[in-house]
């Protein structure tokens, strides 16, 4: 029932959608990193939004991990409306699949990305387009699903 | 009686100050129905996406964009479900058109009928 009404850009009329730009602080350096830049570097990237406080995160993170590894994907997180101690606790604790983390203090940024909360996790290609957009925690078939148009 | 002249007064400035967003910034999170709450708006709402969503209406509202663009901006990013009113578009037509059919055949069949039973 509610499934219906979430808005899935990528599916609408064949039209492609793309990523909007932003500069965010990197989480442990707080240097400003504009998104596109980082997207650029590689051929597939996952911008996965998270926080220490979202319990699903935490669930994701291995499956997050098990997709680092792959060579053309980069993953990039932003962290959610969360404090910098505890998301660094987090990864320290649960481990970290992320090659950069964009701080996203007051969740505007996510709002300008259409994103609905944690966990929301976004495949784009070096041109920032979306080619998967997953609300909620990822799961297996979506991993599946993401190695597919990795290894293409 | 002094103090309890001095006791609403403080309160009254307490809660005078406790309104923190415009009447502009109201009236856009009124018309904005928060996605991940059941049957609230974004002014309802106290929910992080809520409360997120407030301060991009206020931002998008610093940097000079007015009402409808910022509907516009996020019907864009969330689709048409975000607003509660749906302007008119290709796939809202029917909904606003579909009424004013019914009332126009209502009041031809009523029409017809009086100008019928008169006739007879």
């Amino acid at each position: 029932m509610f499934k219906d009404k979430i808005y899935s850009p990528e599916f609408k009329d064949g039209k492609t959608t793309y990523l909007v730009d932003f500069s965010l602080p990197e989480l442990y350096s707080a240097n400003e990193i504009k998104l596109s830049e980082v997207i650029e570097n590689k051929d597939f990237s996952i911008i996965n939004i998270w926080a220490s406080w979202c319990v699903p995160c935490r669930e994701e993170n291995d499956l997050l991990k098990s997709l680092s590894s792959l060579s053309s994907l980069q993953i990039i997180g932003i962290n959610y409306k969360d404090r910098k101690k505890n998301s660094i606790k987090f990864l320290n604790d649960y481990g970290n699949p992320f090659k950069y983390n964009l701080v996203d203090k007051d969740g505007t940024e996510s709002i300008n990305l259409g994103a609905y909360g944690v966990p929301e996790t976004f495949l784009v290609n070096k041109n920032r387009k979306i080619l998967i957009k997953i609300i909620g925690p990822i799961n297996d078939k979506d991993v599946k699903k993401i190695r597919e148009i990795v290894n293409d | 009686m002094v103090f309890l002249f001095l006791f609403i007064n403080f309160f009254g400035i307490c809660y005078s100050e406790t309104e923190p967003y415009s009447k502009l910034e109201n009236d856009i999170a009124k018309n904005l129905r928060c996605l991940i709450c059941q049957g609230q708006s974004i002014y309802d709402s106290n929910s992080e996406f809520a409360l997120s969503m407030r301060i991009y209406i206020k931002d998008q509202i610093d940097r000079g964009h007015s009402k409808d663009q910022i509907y516009n901006m996020l019907v864009k990013k969330y689709g048409q479900w975000i607003v509660y009113d749906p302007g008119y578009s290709k796939k809202t037509f029917l909904l606003w058109f579909i009424p004013i059919l019914f009332f126009l055949l209502g009041g031809a069949i009523i029409y017809l009928r009086i100008y019928k039973s008169k006739k007879i």
